[in-house]
This record gives structure tokens, sequence and C-alpha cells, in this order.
């Protein structure tokens, strides 16, 4: 009887690592068919699900690489060893091609939009609840930032597309759906996330550093930048890592705010898609090449949160024994 | 000066509070006013193929209940395991795994399911929801059950093997309910997270307008109902999708608070 426990508890743990590598594994071999057809060429590649001709007579008057361009038409980029036309010409056979710049810069901004937003304020909650507010505030305002941590970000997504958005784009211009909206709504949305975590980091100053710097006639600014910063920064930062690596898979609440459209985005205010929301959006009707090129997408995506995940982990967040 | 820089420095803090603050209020706000404008008792009564919400609501609590049935177990002996069992590096090793997994992204989970699953039994289905689910669950039951048996003094462990009580005995007698609470707190926001997720049951079990307890078939969610409601361009649909968002915040929450009332009882 105890050995069968004791197995089935290292069975248990070892699912954990099972999974992680299942998806790892699953991703790629579901991922083959468009890393063999595009190769790292992909990730540069602006064009989504565009017809285009191959094995054309060449002409001369083509292949001028140009990245920032949204004309999706007057594009034209070199691959390795084929030269990719406009539908325009007509003699040859086509094929489509996926490229993956658009949603992985869409991913990479709205992250950016969101943690510019959520920093600072993320921050002053955090100065608030650990150092400002008397016990029992603090205890009821800590309670409600997690509470709105709690609400499910699909939630987010519709407060944020009706009610956010329209007050943004009123005072911003532009569209309603673009990267601002979506990068603003992520931000509320990883904002109590942030600052539950960075006040838990905070908390961990031992309190006779403070009650000496305060002795020493220091005010609470001088507590906090002085003694309260230095000392939990590294968990600090651990937790912006943290929150970032939230922001980077988040799907719902950006679904509603991006605008859906492969199409790299020009300013601050128009629409395009993310990494996520590309998935959401068009896994549903895809096959073959298209569907291994969206797992394409998810196997970046995963190693990039993967990757920043790892770092909070390892460098900042370690784990006193 | 000194002082000034003090007091612009603690305004900026308590504002930034306020914001926050300002935000959940104003999304609550909302929701109540939107969701409660479209709220009525007939929405539990009927299906939405008949414009009510009945079986996305039953669909969401099966797809979440099936879900912490299978990750509830694998969770906590994984925690078990890292706690009580593991020598060496392994249990370390696989503490960070999990806390990796913690973070995934929801949709690539959605995905890999979508890729092992779905493919494989040739369509969506109420299992690859809920398994998708449990794999959003199980990272989470892990960290909280590894924590909470690390707060249980060792002398209690102790004490059941000096009583000779064999090993699993004294983790399932003894240290398993010292630490019941906290496990059980942990439990619940694990379930009320799962309950809220829409990305992985999009490609998984999708959602269905008619009542089903079929979970070999597309299975009703009244989350992935939301995101297709929401986006209709019917106002009536996207009431309902107001209604629906209002009655899921609310389970949320209530969960939530459940969880946190029961660790403050314990203090």
């Amino acid at each position: 009887m105890e050995k069968i426990f004791q197995k089935l508890s290292l069975a248990s743990a070892t699912v954990v690592f099972v999974i992680l590598l299942g998806i790892f594994l699953t991703l790629f071999s579901s991922s083959k068919l468009a890393i063999d057809e595009f190769g790292l060429d992909f990730i540069t590649n602006p064009d989504w699900n565009k017809e285009i001709v191959i094995d054309a007579p060449i002409s001369s008057e083509n292949s001028i690489i140009d990245d920032d361009v949204v004309d999706d038409n007057d594009d034209e980029i070199m691959d390795e060893d084929e030269m990719l036309f406009d539908e325009d010409n007509e003699d040859g056979i086509t094929k489509t091609v996926y490229g993956g710049l658009v949603p992985i810069v869409g991913t990479l901004l709205t992250t950016l939009i969101a943690l510019v937003f959520a920093l600072p304020i993320a921050m002053g909650i955090a100065v608030f609840l650990a150092e400002i507010a008397p016990k029992n505030i603090s205890h009821i305002v800590g309670i409600a930032i997690e509470l709105l941590a709690a609400i499910p970000s699909i939630i987010f997504g519709m407060w944020g597309l009706y009610y956010f958005a329209p007050i943004i784009a009123d005072l911003v211009g532009g569209y309603q759906v673009s990267l601002l909206t979506a990068g603003l709504v992520l931000g509320v949305m990883i904002l109590p996330f942030m600052a539950a975590i960075t006040r838990d980091s905070m908390n961990t100053t031992p309190g006779v550093l403070k009650e000496s710097a305060y002795a020493l006639g220091a005010t609470k600014f001088e507590v906090i930048k002085d003694i309260i910063f230095p000392f939990s920064k590294t968990g600090i930062i651990g937790s912006i890592i943290l929150a970032l690596g939230r922001a980077l898979g988040e799907t719902m609440a950006v679904a509603f705010l991006i605008g859906s459209i492969f199409v790299l985005p020009t300013a601050i205010n128009s629409p395009t898609i993310s990494i996520p929301v590309a998935m959401a959006n068009n896994f549903g009707e895809a096959n073959g090449l298209g569907e291994s090129a969206l797992f394409y997408l998810a196997l970046i995506l995963f190693i990039i949160s993967f990757g920043i995940i790892s770092i909070a982990k390892f460098y900042f967040l370690k784990k006193a024994k | 000066m000194r002082l000034i820089v003090n007091k612009i420095f603690l305004s900026l803090s308590v504002f930034s509070a306020l914001i926050g603050l300002a935000f959940l209020a104003w999304i609550l706000v909302t929701l109540f006013i939107k969701g409660l404008g479209s709220f009525h008792f007939g929405l539990f009564l009927n299906d939405l193929i008949d414009g009510g919400l009945r079986n996305l609501i039953v669909g969401q609590f099966i797809l979440a209940g099936l879900a912490s049935i299978i990750g509830i177990p694998l969770g906590m002996a994984a925690g078990i395991y890292i706690q009580e069992y593991g020598r060496g590096r392994y249990p370390s090793i696989i503490r960070d795994l999990s806390d990796i997994m913690m973070s995934a992204p929801s949709i690539v989970i959605g995905a890999f399911v979508y890729a092992v699953i779905v493919v494989p039994t040739g369509g969506t289905s109420g299992y690859a929801g809920a398994i998708a689910l449990a794999i959003m669950m199980i990272p989470v039951v892990i960290n909280t059950t590894d924590n909470m048996l690390s707060l249980v003094p060792k002398e209690l462990r102790e004490a059941g093997i000096a009583l000779g009580a064999s090993k699993y005995r004294v983790i399932l007698d003894i240290v398993i309910k010292a630490a019941k609470v906290g496990i059980m707190t942990g439990i619940l926001l694990a379930f009320a997270r799962i309950i809220g997720e829409t990305a992985p049951l999009l490609f998984t079990s999708e959602t269905s307008n008619y009542f089903s307890l079929d979970l070999s078939e597309s299975f009703p969610s009244l989350t992935v109902s939301i995101y297709d409601l929401a986006n209709e361009p019917e106002e009536s649909s996207r009431d309902l999708a107001w209604a629906a968002s209002f009655i899921l915040t609310v389970l949320v929450l209530i969960i939530n608070l459940t969880g946190r009332f029961f660790t403050r009882h314990k203090d």
C-alpha cells in the first residue's frame, strides 16, 4: 500500500514533465509542415494567407525587401531560393504563403503598451498597500485588487470594446479597435496581478531596516526609495516579468479590441493582430498549411513565454531554500 | 524640499490606488447595469436555442467539474510527492516546471489538446475541453499543495511515525488534515480561475446551443458562447452576452470570496 501510494505520487509529479514535453513536441510536429515550407523567414514575412505565383519567368523589376510598408500588394519579398511575385503575374503555379511578422509584432507591441501603462500604477498601488495605508484599509483594498484579478479576461474584453475603447478613441482619434486600446485594456487586466505580487515582494523587507531609516529621520519616500526598492528589487523585477508573460499569452481581452487584421500597424491607433488572437480567430477554418502555420505561431509564443518565465523564475525569483 | 517630494510621491501612490479601484468599480458597475438590465430568471430555465442560458451554465460547470476530478487528485499527488517523497533534484525540477506550466498561454494549451485529442478523436468534445481545463488547473493545485504542506510542522509527521503509522497514513491522516483549509482555499481559487476560462475551450469543447450531457460531442460552454454572442451584430445577442457575463462574474467572485472566507476563518 505504502509503495503504491509512493509510486502514484511520483507518477503524478511526472505528469507535469510529460505534459510540458508533450506540448513542446506536439507544437513542433504540428508546425513541421510550415517550418519546412517557410523556415525562419516566417518570422520576418508580413504576408499571411497570400496567394503568390512561383516558378514564373523571372523578370527583373521585383525583389525589393521592404519591412515597413503596409500596402500588401506592393510588397515583394525574396525567399531563399524562390522569388515571390504578386498575384497579377499570371503564369506559373500559385501557392499560399504564411508569414508571422504581423502577429508577432502585434503581440510584442500590445504587451509593451500594457506594461508601460500598468507599471507605474501597479507600483503606486503596491507602495500604497505595503507602506501607506493603515492595516485594515490595506486589507480591504488588497482584497478588492485581487478580485479585479479574478474577473475572467473575456469580461475585460467586452467592457473594453463597448465602454473603454470609445472613450480612448475619442481622446486619441483613430479606430476603436487598435493596438492602443488593446494594449490599454491588457494593461488594466495585468494591473492587479502585478500590484499584488509587487506588494508581496515589498512586504519581505525586514521591519528593522525600515525602522532604522525612520529613526535617522528619513521621510517615507526616502525609506521606499533607498531601503525598500533596493531590498526587494529582484523580486519586483521578477513580478514585472511574470506579468509580462501573462500579457503575452492573453487571448480574450485582446481578441475584442485588436481588430484582427493581418496588417502591420502604421500608428499606435491602427488595428492589427496578435498571436493568440490569430489562433483564436483562424483555427476553426484553417487546415493543412494554414493550420500548420498557426501551430508555428503557437510554438513561437510558447518559446517566448517559456523563456521569459524561466528568466523570471530562475534569475529573479529564486526561492530561498 | 524633502518633505514636498515625500508629499508628492505619497499622493501619487494614493492616486494610483484610486485608479485601480476606479477600474474595478467601472467594470463592476457596467456589468451590473448591463447584466441586470437583461437578466431574468427565465435565463435559467431555457437553453441558448430558446434565448436562455441554462445549457451553457450547466455545461460550464460540468466542464470545470470534470477538470477538477482529473486535476485535483493529480495535482495533490504531485504536490505530496514534491514535499513528502521527493529526493534529490527531481522534486525541485518538477516544482519549476509546474510554475512554468502555470504561466503557459492558455490558447497554446488549447492548441495542444486540439492536436492530441480533438484531431485523433475526429471532433471537438466535452472531454477535450475538460482535459484542457485540467491542464490549466494541475499546476495551480500543485503549487497550493506544495506551499501548504511545507507549513505543516515536522513534529506532527514525526509524532505519527513514532506511533508506528506508515508514511502514507501519516500523510493522509495527519499532514493533509493539518493543511486542509489552505489546500481547500487554493482549490477553490483554482476552480474560480478555470470556470472563467475561454481560450482553452475555443477549439476543444467549442460550444453548443442545445442542452447536452454527452461529453463526446461539442459541449455547451458559457464563456465560448459569450464570445460568440458578443461578436454578433444583433443587440439582443449582445444583451444576452452581458447577462451571461454578469452571471459568470458573480459566480467567480462568490467562489473566490468563499475561498478567502475560509482562510480568514482559520486565522
